[in-house]
């Protein structure tokens, strides 16, 4: 078998590997990018877009069928009609839980970039320090100032709209214009605000949603339909942004339906020499080589590709020397914070739908706040009038109930918290040989759970939330805890985390694999805490990041 | 109309034309229709019940919806079997009752005499959900008004004509003013 040669290989499209792309082949490298799923095409594949309400068959509801057929997709969300297409399927991509554990996945060309929340939030030096504080885990190899000029040119690119701030816990970024508050939340931010004097803040949500045109992208219609696929391009995802870039350079070569099974290692020269993959629909396998190759495959698979590489040097896999190859799995533990009622606005509606909704920054264990646990947590929410779905308590059925349901009614707002879990070493993933894919290959089996500091902190989620609303005035505030299974946050993190050991972490602090420098893993898998802010957006800078380190070190010619 | 909204449209009209061929339905399979598939005359009464709990006024009713078809398609779809059962026996209770206490048939009765019966119903649900526990399955009467509502509603006529609807609103306004009597907007 004769490979073919490319000077960078990135394994997945999703929005660290949409990133590498673009980032490698600006800088004059042929990249060849590996998607394990089907290809979906910019606006051509987005084929409810455009759907009117009246066109989804089941209006939002999920049929039996579905539901039996997909165990683990039917547990949230994610089972819908609208984007069912976009999210891996269980039976063809099993996994074993040892304990719950949801994880929802998108294996198709754009990943998760297609469907994800878009909410986008700078890490600050609180979060990056923490570890080596409080003696947690191992500390970080990098510092605020190493990574804010890559959120400014990822920000830049990407189009990310907030307000700016001054927060010491939530660094301000390159912003487009904030998308506003409606009123009632505006009455409950003033409100917090002064209830806590200003050691609180509402304030409306950092999206990547573009509030004005951009970099050739339109602004954002206010439909809030974009996990349809936006056919404005107004959200960032790899097919609007991203790709768009690296096809213009010339330098790409994307090849979906290439599920990556290895990186192939040179125990000789300790360098990878390119990878194996096994083509999706023929099954057949093949070989490609590259100087240098980027892991995006999204946290856990890019660790599954390491665990089934190099094993004749190392049983566990490349990156296993360290013993921490597989652990430290880490989440967003959520659905807990407070609901209620806002008087008054009867005269007022919103007009439009907005794709974002308000953000509570951190406040828990910030400046001289001290709690019983370790680190915080944020809040997102909305308030909205009610619909038609509502119950009319007053009315029965009839003329009066239609013409009531066809005026909005009172004014809600509701908040989950969304708080930062431990890296802990025995929240961790593993093979399981025993149980294989629809390709023969074998899976993950998930070994994780949320523990003390995290318990303690979701009574704080609960409690703070349903105080800040009585203390804005809200009414019938209702504290809410709908439970949390790991991995529902669809943030999944950590399992080859970054360090300045070798002996104690996987990646060095560009990246790196310690045993194979020239393999990158630049997605959730190499964090070595989590922060209680969305991640995507530490993902793509700290891509772009080791992309440009990449390209000087091969320059260098030590890659 | 500000151009940005403007401009959406004709892009809008240009993507309806040009690139969205064939069905627009995504690819979300409808399992084999479960169990109960419905008689006619059960859809006729689903029909009835449909068009008395959303009623014609000046624009229309449940039944110009399609409301029988909706609810027999989604109580076979999304139902399990059970609560199709309880759901099936509620039907007969609705023909029983409103013969022992009106006489005649529900469907085609009087809307006054149908409209009393459901809202006996609707009355005998609330109070029955009340004091439910955790995982009691809900009284059938009100699965057959809140599907009736999402099927009203979530329609054509519903979502454009007793709400407002807009595909592309083009901006954002988080203070717009209302006026009591004002249609809500469809989210």
């Amino acid at each position: 078998m004769s490979a073919q040669t490319y000077d960078a290989i990135v394994v997945g499209s999703g929005i660290s590997g949409g990133w590498a792309a673009k980032e490698l082949t600006e800088h004059g490298l042929r990249v060849l990018l590996l998607e394990r799923g089907r290809n979906v095409e910019h606006i051509k594949d987005y084929p409810t877009a455009l759907q009117p309400p009246w066109e989804v068959p089941h209006r939002g509801r999920v049929p039996t069928a579905l539901r039996e057929k997909h165990p683990v997709l039917r547990r949230d969300y994610v089972l819908n009609e609208v984007n069912y297409g976009w999210w891996a399927h269980e039976d063809q991509h099993p996994y074993v839980e040892k304990k719950p554990f949801d994880w929802f996945r998108g294996y198709h060309v754009g990943g998760r970039s297609l469907t994800w929340g878009r909410q986008s939030y700078r890490w600050s030096d609180i979060d990056f320090e923490a570890n080596a504080r409080e003696g947690v885990a191992i500390d970080w190899p990098i510092r605020y100032a190493d990574i804010a000029p890559w959120y400014d040119h990822v920000e830049r690119f990407a189009g990310i709209s907030g307000s700016r701030e001054g927060l010491e816990q939530l660094p301000d970024g390159e912003f487009l214009p904030p998308m506003p508050l409606n009123v009632a939340e505006q009455h409950v931010a003033d409100g917090v605000r002064k209830a806590f004097n200003d050691s609180r803040r509402m304030i409306i949500g950092r999206v990547a949603n573009l509030s004005q045109a951009h970099g050739g992208r339109s602004a954002c219609q206010y439909r809030s339909k974009c996990s349809a696929g936006c056919p404005f391009g107004a959200y960032f995802s790899s097919q609007s942004a991203t790709l768009p870039a690296a096809r213009a350079t010339g330098n790409l070569t994307l090849r979906p339906n290439s599920i990556v099974t290895r990186v192939v290692y040179d125990r000789d020269r300790k360098r990878a020499t390119g990878v194996e993959i096994i083509d999706a629909e023929t099954r057949l396998t093949e070989e490609f080589n590259a100087r240098i190759v980027f892991l995006c495959a999204s946290a856990f698979n890019s660790t599954w590709i390491l665990m089934n590489s190099a094993t004749d040097v190392w049983p566990d896999g490349l990156g296993s020397s360290s013993g921490e190859l597989g652990h430290n799995v880490m989440d967003h533990h959520f659905r807990v914070g407070a609901q209620g009622r806002i008087d008054g606005f009867a005269d007022r509606i919103v007009y439009g739908r907005r794709p974002t909704g308000f953000y509570i920054p951190r406040f828990r264990n910030v400046g001289s706040d001290k709690r019983e646990y370790t680190r915080g947590f944020g809040y997102q929410g909305s308030a909205s009038r009610q619909g038609w779905a509502r119950e009319v308590a007053e009315l029965g059925i009839g003329a009066p109930l239609k013409e009531e349901l066809r005026e909005p009614g009172p004014w809600t707002i509701g908040m989950t918290g969304f708080g930062e879990i431990l890296p802990h070493h025995d929240n961790r993933i593993s093979l399981d040989r025993s149980v294989t894919d629809a390709w023969g290959l074998p899976v993950l089996a998930m070994d994780c759970e949320i523990r003390e500091n995290e318990q303690r902190m979701r009574q704080d989620m609960m409690n703070d939330a349903a105080e800040m609303l009585e203390a804005a005035g809200c009414r019938d505030v209702e504290a809410t805890n709908t439970g949390y299974n790991f991995g529902r946050g669809i943030h999944e993190m950590g399992t080859a985390r970054m360090g300045r050991d070798a002996r104690t972490s996987v990646l060095n602090g560009h990246n790196q694999v310690w045993d194979a420098p020239n393999v990158f893993v630049t997605d959730g898998a190499c964090m070595a805490s989590a922060a209680c802010v969305n991640p995507s957006l530490t993902y793509m800078a700290l891509t772009a990041r080791a992309a440009a380190y990449a390209v000087d070190e091969m320059k260098r010619q030590n890659l | 109309m500000e151009p940005s909204r403007r401009d959406a449209l004709v892009y809008l009209a240009t993507l309806v034309g040009a690139t969205v061929v064939g069905p627009r339905i995504a690819a979300a399979p409808i399992g084999p229709v479960q169990a109960a598939a419905f008689t006619p005359a059960e859809i006729a009464l689903l029909a009835e019940i449909g068009d008395t709990i959303i009623p014609d006024t000046d624009i229309p009713g449940a039944k110009a919806v399609g409301i029988g078809e909706f609810l027999a398609m989604m109580i076979t779809d999304c139902y399990e079997p059970g609560d199709q059962q309880r759901i099936r026996q509620g039907l007969t209770e609705i023909t029983t009752r409103y013969r022992d206490e009106y006489g005649g048939d529900f469907v085609g009765g009087p809307s006054a005499s149908r409209t009393e019966l459901l809202n006996d119903l609707d009355r005998e649900q609330k109070a029955h959900h009340e004091d439910l526990s955790p995982g009691d399955p809900p009284h059938y009467f009100r699965v057959l008004k809140e599907l009736t509502i999402l099927g009203y509603f979530s329609s054509e006529v519903g979502a454009t004509q007793a709400v407002r609807y807009m595909e592309v609103p083009g901006r954002y306004d988080g203070n717009a003013p209302y006026q009591r009597g004002d249609r809500a907007w469809f989210n």
